[in-house]
């Protein structure tokens, strides 16, 4: 900054709030390097051979996102990185902890898949903030990406490389490579949705009528919220995949919200979601199955199996929990991808969980602030829509574990075992501290070319 | 755009608090609730695993935990199974618990209230947490002498033996035949486990019944001490009133008659139809007090009444609801739907012996803590004044005369005088009848209430009688106690 340069009236400079980051990491590598400690001491007394490595390995990663952002990202939000490298490594740990019930039974070890998956992730998080230096190059790509979700959720469908896993059809198996195309979905329809909001939204938001205080968007303006509403359902029907289902239309209708600033959208899209959901309860058993399960688990303990052990482990678990390695969470089918938050509650207790939720809590809220500072109506639709999508899909499998509402299959991000989950994941992160360095990054100034005869100053921004 | 983000971040709050109550819903308010649900391995798991605390007599275990290397941390033994399988009962992984090891469970487990502080201690030091122990009143001697006396009548003998210490009411000996080995149930190896069970299900005589407690039977002329002290109480009697002897009662209203098993005089005191147990004279007094007289004063000694032991299950003894006169006979001589425990019949016998007072049975004397720190101490407790101390004293003569020159000589110990009654319940031509015995000792002082109840004993059926089978195991019982 040269003396003669006009100040940008009374905006703070933002710091950079680097070192802040670096210190929350250590902190957060402290408690995924431990966690793994304790697991092995938990489980058969002895700090587990391979720490040196596997810490040594994670460190390292969540060091290299780091430096990724100080060179990238410089500006970018200095608690996300932190929050979800915690959560990656509590996941870790508690993989590696079910890998040990698991070898004991010789059945495949899964954290070491884990770990890779966790390479992979952070090179998806330096891609992302390597290829994407303006998010809103992103609007260029619009309909690409809107077309290419549709093709990620159709490809399961598809024979030879469609699979039914567990009922359920949303994944892809290419030789040994299984993924669930649905997840990197989820990113592609965030920036689908956002650039197509930009441009409609003038023309969902003015015309509509007043009903009951409520402006009530016009008929033939539903078409959109329609198709998605239909895709939503073919999802349900044809891959019988409740969580997804429920997590696209919800993200679809929130930023509909945020784009026209109208209740009234909000509105119609929870009476679509009802009636659609009612629909379901009548029409497919397994989405009746699943709301019995939630208002009566224990009338069917073998029918509801999974539920119930579920609770039985948080209940099993209580105040304190029975300490890492000293529980019995793979008593629980899934204990390692959509259950594991009852098998964390179980080893950590309440506490423990409680602090899960609030750190995935924080990891929205900041995400909602990035959405907030963004100044550029696509940026927060995007930052809106990644941190949306997160809340719901940490509500919709907690919430569904923890029998606050029914049970839909969903990966609990960052902690879960999956690797299209873990990669996605890793990159919205990346998008979302993208947005964060442009929102909170120190405006270029235009220096007058003659401070003399200035009769206009032209902001470009 | 942005007061929708703002409230998007009130809603998504108020998701996460929807979550944050709720997962302390599941695990604080209702997790109490969830560990007890049946079928909850992690909780069998885990009590599987734990220490028990062991269940003594006088200081030796009937039931305790050993480390053992499998999956499970400790295997519950029971090092004198055959003598104590009907007090400890057992601890199996897929049959749950039984007896002492159900109804003590909380203290055995170290779940009870009374060792929150153990548990915190535990918790703090990341010790495993134990259990407490208690200690019963048996007195090992007295149940073995009832065993042996039991085992003595054969291999497939039926029956049970109940010893009381009339003063508190604690239970020095409960023995039932036949009998199971719970550590065949209470293995690690869950497939013998499971054989054994259905091995014991169909085992003839079925040993799960404890016969001393669980199921009642006609209780024959032991009954009649009640019977007594109805008469006594009413003070219509005393030991001395002549009552009706001879050979038949003519019961009204029937053409069936009371007949007498032994030779009576026609005209006899109620003290020698007592000795010489007369059918006919009781079966009289009976019709001359009424049913409802009868039915007060066995309740007053516990009929009717299934919870007075409070450690173990029970079932309730019986004297019928509305007989009518020929059956207020009968019953009046422990026949017709007259039924009783061996317990119950133990608890005439200590009521008579107690200055008339019947105390509450009891089996748990002192809980400890695993640190072996008094936790709790039985205090005695009044059940019922079935009889007052006058009338006790009568009856405790009268039942002496029985030993001394009655049905009950089998029970004489040189230098001590005992009180007994014999009984031989009738039960139809082809089953043979049951043997009965109920005594006490010291007549002056007593120690030491007995009740003998014999069910299937190897003899022929002539030779099947109270006193010549169940009086020589009293006997040996009361002998081991006073010693």
């Amino acid at each position: 900054m040269t003396a003669g340069a006009v100040e940008p009236s009374t905006d703070v400079v933002p710091r950079k709030r680097r070192g802040t980051e670096l210190f929350l990491l250590v902190l957060a590598l402290l408690v995924g390097v431990g966690a793994y400690v304790a697991v092995g001491i938990g489980y058969s007394g002895d700090v587990p051979a391979d720490v040196a490595w596997v810490a040594g390995g994670f460190v390292t990663l969540a060091l290299v996102a780091h430096v990724a952002v100080r060179l990238l990202a410089p500006y970018a939000d200095p608690v996300l990185l932190p929050l979800v490298a915690m959560l990656n490594g509590l996941g870790l740990a508690m993989i590696r902890r079910l890998d040990l019930d698991f070898a004991a039974a010789d059945q495949t070890t899964f954290a070491t898949q884990q770990m890779v998956w966790t390479l992979i992730g952070v090179i998806a998080f330096v891609a992302v903030l390597v290829v994407v230096p303006d998010h809103r190059r992103l609007q260029s790509f619009t309909y690409t990406l809107g077309l290419l979700a549709i093709v990620l959720l159709v490809l399961p469908l598809l024979p030879v490389i469609g699979q039914e896993i567990n009922g359920s059809r949303i994944w892809i198996r290419i030789g040994p490579l299984g993924f669930q195309p649905g997840e990197v979905a989820k990113i592609c329809l965030v920036v689908f949705f956002a650039g197509y909001l930009v441009v409609k939204r003038d023309a969902l938001a003015l015309a509509g009528r007043r009903f009951l205080g409520i402006d009530l968007p016009r008929g033939r303006d539903l078409g959109p919220i329609l198709t998605a509403w239909l895709v939503s359902l073919g999802v349900l029907v044809f891959q019988r995949d409740l969580g997804s289902s429920l997590l696209f239309f919800g993200l679809f209708v929130v930023m509909l919200y945020v784009a026209t600033e109208r209740v009234g959208w909000a509105v119609v899209g929870t009476l679509l979601f009802l009636g659609g959901a009612y629909f379901s309860y009548l029409t497919f058993g397994h989405v009746e199955a699943r709301v019995t399960g939630w208002l009566d688990p224990f009338s069917d303990t073998d029918a509801y199996y999974q539920i119930v052990q579920g609770l039985y482990g948080l209940g099993f678990g209580g105040l304190i929990g029975t300490g890492l390695g000293q529980g019995d969470p793979t008593l629980t089918p899934f204990s390692y991808s959509d259950f594991i938050v009852t098998s964390l509650g179980e080893e950590l207790g309440l506490t423990g969980l409680m602090a899960i939720i609030v750190v995935y809590g924080l990891v929205v809220e900041r995400g909602l602030r990035v959405a907030l500072l963004c100044r550029d109506a696509f940026g927060k639709l995007v930052a809106a829509g990644l941190a949306v999508s997160m809340a719901l899909q940490v509500f919709v499998v907690v919430g569904g574990v923890t029998r606050l509402i029914p049970l839909t299959g969903l990966t609990t991000p960052f902690l879960s075992y999956g690797g299209s989950s873990l990669v996605v994941n890793w990159a919205m992160v990346a998008l979302l501290l993208r947005i964060s360095h442009f929102t909170r990054e120190p405006q270029p100034l235009v220096t007058p070319l003659d401070a003399g005869d200035a009769t206009q100053v032209v902001r470009l921004r | 755009m942005n007061r929708p983000i703002r409230v998007l971040a009130v809603v998504c709050g108020v998701m996460f608090l929807a979550l944050l109550l709720n997962v302390n819903y599941v695990q604080f308010l209702q997790a109490s609730e969830l560990n007890a649900r049946d079928g909850n391995r992690r909780v069998i798991d885990e009590e599987f695993s734990r220490e028990r605390g062991p269940i003594l007599v006088a200081g030796r275990p009937a039931a305790q935990s050993v480390p053992s290397d499998d999956d499970y941390d400790f295997q519950r033994e029971y090092p004198s199974p055959r003598l104590y399988f009907n007090l400890t009962g057992y601890y199996s992984y897929e049959f749950g618990a039984e007896d002492l090891e159900n109804t003590q469970n909380s203290i055995l487990s170290g779940s009870d209230p009374r060792l929150f502080v153990n548990r915190v201690v535990d918790l703090l030091g990341s010790r495993q947490p134990s259990g407490g122990s208690i200690a019963l009143t048996i007195d090992p001697a007295a149940q073995q002498a009832a065993l042996n006396g039991l085992s003595a009548l054969g291999d497939d003998v039926q029956g049970a033996v109940v010893a009381l210490e009339p003063s508190t009411g604690a239970i020095l000996a409960m023995v039932s035949r036949p009998s199971y080995d719970p550590n065949r149930l209470a293995t690690h190896d869950l497939q013998a486990a499971r054989k054994a069970r259905l091995q014991l299900l169909e085992a003839p005589g079925d040993p799960l019944l404890d016969r001393s407690r669980e199921n009642t039977y006609a209780p024959g002329s032991t009954f009649k001490v009640v019977t007594a002290a109805a008469a006594l109480s009413s003070g219509q009697y005393a030991p001395d009133t002549l009552v009706k002897g001879g050979p038949v009662l003519d019961l009204p209203q029937t053409t069936d008659d009371l007949t007498n098993d032994t030779d009576c005089p026609s005209q006899v005191t109620l003290t020698t139809a007592l000795a010489l147990s007369c059918n006919v004279s009781f079966g009289e007094v009976g019709l001359a007090l009424g049913d409802d007289a009868l039915r007060e004063q066995a309740e007053a000694f516990g009929f009717g009444d299934d919870s007075y032991l409070d450690e173990l299950s029970q079932v309730a003894s019986r004297f019928p609801e509305d007989p009518a006169d020929p059956q207020v006979a009968q019953s009046a001589i422990g026949q017709f739907d007259v039924s009783a425990t061996p317990l119950q019949m133990a608890m005439v016998a200590a009521g008579v012996a107690n200055d008339g007072t019947v105390m509450k049975p009891y089996l748990v004397d002192k809980v400890y803590s695993p640190d072996i720190e008094l936790l709790d101490d039985h205090d005695p407790e009044e059940l019922h004044q079935a009889v007052s101390s006058g009338v006790a004293t009568q009856l405790t003569q009268m039942m002496v005369e029985v030993v001394t020159n009655g049905t009950a000589s089998s029970a004489q110990i040189p230098g001590v005088e005992v009180a007994a009654k014999t009984g031989t319940a009738e039960r139809s031509e082809e089953l043979a009848p049951y043997a009965w015995f109920i005594s006490f000792a010291p007549a002056d002082d007593p120690e030491v209430a007995v009740a003998v109840f014999v069910e299937n004993p190897n003899v022929p059926r002539e030779q099947i009688s109270g006193g010549g089978l169940a009086g020589p195991i009293a006997k040996s019982v009361m002998e081991s106690v006073i010693g």
